[in-house]
């Protein structure tokens, strides 16, 4: 049986971008917002844009918070986060000062920029993303490659060893994260020409 | 290394693309879907669409064609014209568009800006500022295709987009528009100076040349241009282009 891939829609911004370009690389993914759903996928994309404490309220009220906890850390299906999605896999963000799923030993912080007139906020636009470990998830991606951002909150890690990438806006943020089975990226691949599609497709290929 | 990003902004009138000189004589670019599956071979940063007379027509943009252009972009886009409802901004966003750009309806409501963002996200919302400089040197906010002259100097109505929770402000030079002898820096600079979320330069540019100025003198975040992505040499000719990263790195470089 192919496997299936659940993007989960809990009601935050844009995933028909991500919806789209999956379904270039992979016939079997659905769109959905039950928990059982969830249960049947072999792998998982949590998108997602917008604000933090108003994502996990939607993922508690969904009443996907337990399945997504159990698929993720329990069974260890694959899980992709991209951008607030990510952000959700930390312990708390600034960004109304909540509790996440704390999958990944961080903190979500927002940009602390000194020279305002050059680093505008929202961090927007296409930056190097600057591999700290070797990751299936990059295979066939060039080292310091550039990808689509657009936040204004970012990783803070605990351990180190969950670094996947580092991107310079002023100074060093952790870009993407990868730890067993859970994987988050700050940017969007779905927006980030062939080297997103192949990002994507290496998840696939996981 | 961040790089500003490189936005065509392309003009559509329905459903074909025109290009404007100061606002007016629109010349037929062609088909956007043809001008999409272009810019995708070239990888560009990002798009703009604007339906220019969406707002005086008081008609939508259509769905259909921002549908197709989602069906077919490769990179982020954006689309303006006319938008006044968070329901219009749904329907696009759900169509593909990965930004809205609020105009008209933001300088008369600056509160429908805070809503959409509220609902979307900061980022999904930008704001396109369109000035007339007069003859004292005065900068306008002009809105309704630059017909309708507002109370806001530039700066002003900048400010109170931010407040208002944007993400984004697109600043457009009305008298340089399709003019292709550079951008208005000093305008440009003077909304970078006002504001911390990023600031897109458009109208004027020409050269990789202007562009470097925007992005060195005028702190822009994103550089913006319509005639230079669209036309070829000095006889204007339509032709679908967009910088090498050998071409592009000229301009990040002091």
């Amino acid at each position: 049986m192919p496997q299936t891939i659940a993007i989960v829609d809990y009601n935050m911004g844009n995933i028909h971008s991500v919806y789209k370009k999956m379904t270039h690389v992979t016939s079997h993914v659905i769109v959905t917002n039950s928990a059982e759903d969830i249960a049947k996928a072999d792998k998982i994309i949590l998108p997602g844009v917008g604000h933090f404490a108003k994502a996990m309220e939607h993922i508690h009220s969904l009443g996907i918070y337990d399945s997504l906890q159990t698929h993720a850390i329990v069974k260890q299906k694959p899980i992709l986060g991209i951008c607030l999605g990510m952000q959700l896999f930390a312990n708390i963000s600034e960004e109304g000062n909540v509790a996440g799923l704390g999958w990944i030993d961080a903190q979500v912080i927002r940009f602390r920029i000194t020279n305002t007139l050059q680093y505008k906020i929202p961090h927007t636009g296409w930056n190097e993303a600057i591999q700290a470990k070797d990751s299936k998830l990059l295979h066939n991606i060039e080292q310091c490659s550039p990808f689509y951002f657009v936040h204004s909150f970012h990783y803070v890690c605990n351990n180190k060893e969950d670094i996947l990438q580092q991107t310079e806006y002023e100074y060093l943020f952790t870009s993407t994260v990868e730890k067993n089975n859970i994987f988050g990226v700050q940017y969007h691949p779905e927006k980030s020409h062939n080297d997103g599609t192949q990002l994507l497709q290496n998840f696939i290929n996981l | 290394m961040f790089k500003p990003r490189l936005i065509p902004v392309l003009l559509l009138r329905n459903n074909i693309l025109v290009k404007s000189v100061r606002f007016s004589k629109h010349n037929y670019i062609g088909d956007p879907i043809n001008a999409v599956k272009l810019f995708n071979d070239l990888q560009a940063d990002e798009l703009v669409f604007l339906d220019i007379l969406a707002t005086k027509e008081k008609r939508n943009i259509p769905i259909e064609i921002i549908k197709e252009i989602g069906e077919e972009a490769n990179m982020p886009f954006a689309v303006g014209g006319g938008i006044y409802s968070n329901k219009q901004i749904q329907a696009y966003i759900k169509a593909g568009a990965e930004k809205v750009i609020l105009s008209t309806h933001a300088a008369a409501n600056p509160a429908c800006i805070k809503e959409a963002a509220e609902e979307f996200g900061s980022s999904t919302i930008a704001v396109c500022i369109d000035v007339k400089k007069n003859l004292l040197g005065k900068y306008t906010v002009y809105t309704q295709n630059g017909s309708q002259k507002t109370q806001y100097t530039p700066s002003e109505f900048a400010q109170i987009v931010q407040e208002n929770n944007a993400g984004e402000i697109i600043i457009q030079s009305i008298d340089l528009d399709g003019t292709m002898k550079g951008y208005d820096i000093a305008l440009i600079q003077s909304i970078s100076k006002c504001v911390t979320i990023p600031v897109v330069a458009l109208g004027g540019a020409g050269s990789l040349q202007h562009m470097h100025q925007a992005f060195t003198q005028g702190y822009a975040n994103g550089l913006a241009a319509g005639s230079m992505f669209v036309y070829h040499g000095s006889n204007k000719g339509v032709l679908i282009n967009y910088p090498n990263k050998t071409e592009r790195n000229l301009i990040f470089t002091q």
